[in-house]
């Protein structure tokens, strides 16, 4: 019996219903090799996440981002104290606390430890209202992060949406659209935000108790103004994105059978546009992160008693020669915040643009 | 091409008149009248000092006679010290100009130059040693950098003495501002350039015999200049805005800080007028790098 070889197979005539039955004998090693799995077939995630922790660089950043967020979710369990809380000791206002070294106690704190009591240490010190340094550090990171991610958030939302309209729709509804994004485009950013914040904080008035007036005035004006006019750059991504993702032929055969815009920009359009979103969103965050320490620094961010970094560092201008840990703190968390998510961007980058593929 | 730079010009303009009716609205959205702040006037005070600085107009009207002055160079008057805008202007602009246009040349200069250097020694330990530090750059905010200079070097160690009258040393508030804008260019001319070497033309340059600065100088340098002058126009806005702290910080008498201290005042006319002043910078500035791009690279299509 020879064995089975396509090109050999004996054929009589056309019709014929004889069949050949070398094709039944048993499968020699080789034959069995090739249904060997050469690799793991993937999804473009996976192969993206694959690529993003072989980056020691990133996963160096996203290590310091993991400890960083637990740092601020556990630290207020931990500290007593809180970050508007003028320390007292044995319910008296301890006025002598004021701008102690780290790890150092005032007189009264002293007292109150030698009489067998425990206190807990000010890591980073005290500032001059006799607050715990450490906790409002810890509170201005909270506040950054927060904002860098809630206002990326929304200039995800809204380019996203513009820009797939906009680029889907073509012809005078683009053309239209597009003059708008270059106008907004071509105003200065800050000094609007500058303007705005100074205006909104004047005109919004809130309920004293509720939810947004513990944010700030100051702060919905960042996510209005950020709402209004950030999302432009990422609108223009989307769009170009999609005129090149419009022209191929699975777009025209799911238009064919009947599909909605709507279905086809959602299932079609957007998934192939994921790359560059993630993409430009983990660099939009450090950059919120930036404008909104900026803000704080020249006075037009969250309310006090609430803490910013960028405050924080602009009230340590104040006692520079004396107290110069105030500024060193905070400075140290904004930039290893905005150094790790930069890193953490360009490792995205990396890993999931498919024209750097090698 | 004309009719391009025709359009671009106009858009300009555009943006100005946009930001200028914007600025104006905004002002004009806060509740209370300039004069309702300090001592309780009485009706008839209120009355006769809103004729005298037309408040009592329609707003498209004092719109309109803001405008008109604006044209003329008059700026209006600070509500904070009555001093005529135009004067305060005129005589921090300087300062702040030198600061900016010292920043801007050395960002670019230094940028271009050390990015072209970690381009051609590639994975070599200049290459490195520059990306580093160019990743860190981009990472610190200027104000930090801004305090951080002055707390090491005028204050702990003595070397620079703080700004004043008699001594302006424009060296640190320099470094503090062209940090962020060199680091960013130094990545910028390094991919640049990385791009430009491994073109073809290049090679062929190279295989003619041409010596080797020429081929850098000559081909690879001027092809990758382009993404840096894009970059201009943005780096530029970041430079106006960046002065406003760095001149804080260090104290030094320019635009910028009067701006800041304008916000923390709520001196509204002066925010107003400065908002205007830098904002038609800033967009005259994006148009003249515009229209530079399209002038290098004539690859480029008109719209």
């Amino acid at each position: 019996m020879t064995t089975f070889d396509v090109n050999k197979t004996p054929k009589k005539y056309a019709l014929s219903l004889q069949m050949d039955l070398s094709k039944f004998e048993k499968a020699t090693d080789e034959e069995k090799k090739q249904q060997d799995v050469m690799s793991e077939s993937t999804t473009f995630f996976k192969d993206g996440m694959r690529k993003l922790f072989k980056n020691p660089l990133a996963v160096a950043s996203i290590i310091v981002l993991a400890f960083i967020i637990a740092t601020i979710v556990v630290a207020p369990h931990i500290v007593p104290y809180s970050y508007e809380e003028i320390l007292s000791v044995e319910g008296k206002r301890d006025k002598g606390a004021k701008n102690l070294r780290p790890f150092e106690y005032s007189k009264a704190e002293q007292a109150y430890i030698e009489k067998g009591n425990f206190r807990f240490p000010h890591i980073f010190g005290t500032d001059e209202q006799c607050r715990d340094y450490f906790i409002r550090v810890i509170y201005g990171t909270r506040v950054s992060l927060v904002v860098g991610f809630f206002a990326s958030l929304i200039v995800l939302l809204i380019g996203i949406i513009y820009g797939s309209i906009s680029g889907y729709a073509g012809g005078k509804v683009d053309l239209i659209m597009m003059r708008i994004v270059d106008i907004i485009y071509s105003l200065p950013d800050m000094l609007v935000i500058i303007l705005l914040s100074v205006v909104l904080s004047n005109v919004l008035q809130f309920k004293p108790d509720s939810f947004l007036a513990g944010m700030g005035s100051n702060m919905i004006s960042l996510f209005i103004v950020f709402g209004l006019l950030y999302w432009v750059g990422m609108a223009r991504l989307i769009r170009a994105q999609i005129l090149s993702i419009k022209e191929n032929e699975y777009i025209l055969a799911a238009r064919s059978i009947g599909a909605k815009p709507g279905h086809i920009i959602r299932k079609h359009i957007i998934p192939n546009c994921l790359s560059v979103i993630i993409i430009s969103t983990a660099l939009q965050i450090p950059s919120a992160i930036f404008t909104e320490s900026y803000l704080s620094f020249v006075g037009l961010g969250v309310q006090a008693p609430m803490p910013s970094l960028g405050s924080l560092a602009n009230s340590a201008r104040g006692g520079l020669q004396s107290y110069p840990y105030k500024l060193v703190f905070p400075a140290l968390m904004i930039c290893l915040i905005v150094l790790s998510l930069n890193l953490l961007g360009d490792g995205l980058r990396d890993a999931f643009d498919p024209k750097l593929n090698k | 091409m004309w009719k391009y730079i025709l359009k671009r010009i106009l858009l300009a303009l555009f943006t100005v008149f946009l930001i200028c009716v914007i600025t104006f609205a905004l002002m004009n959205a806060i509740p209370g009248g300039p004069f309702n702040k300090e001592k309780a006037l009485s009706e008839a005070t209120i009355a006769s000092l809103n004729a005298r600085y037309n408040l009592d107009k329609p707003l498209y009207v004092q719109f309109f006679m803001y405008m008109k002055n604006l044209l003329h160079g008059d700026f209006g008057v600070s509500l904070k010290n009555g001093r005529e805008i135009k004067g305060i202007i005129s005589e921090s602009f300087p300062v702040s100009c030198r600061l900016g246009l010292s920043a801007v040349i050395v960002a670019l200069i230094l940028g271009t130059i050390f990015g072209s250097l970690a381009a051609l020694m590639r994975n070599k330990w200049p290459d490195r040693l520059i990306i580093f530090f160019s990743t860190l750059f981009t990472a610190v905010p200027s104000f930090v950098l801004a305090t951080l200079l002055l707390l090491v070097f005028s204050i702990k160690l003595g070397w620079i003495p703080v700004w004043s009258a008699e001594n302006t040393n424009y060296l640190l508030p320099v470094i503090a501002l062209a940090a962020y804008p060199m680091a960013y260019t130094t990545r910028l001319a390094k991919t640049s350039m990385l791009d430009a070497l491994s073109q073809d033309y290049i090679r062929t340059a190279k295989a003619k015999g041409v010596s080797k600065y020429k081929v850098i100088f000559k081909h690879a340098l001027r092809n990758s200049l382009l993404p840096i002058i894009t970059y201009a126009g943005p780096e530029i806005a970041y430079i106006i805005t960046g002065s406003m702290v760095v001149e804080t910080v260090f104290t030094v008498g320019g635009i910028g800080s009067k701006f800041v201290s304008a916000i923390s005042n709520r001196d509204y006319t002066m925010i107003m007028a400065t908002t205007i002043f830098l904002a038609t910078l800033m967009v005259f500035a994006n148009v003249i790098c515009d229209l530079l791009y399209k002038v290098v690279d004539p690859r480029i299509k008109y719209e």
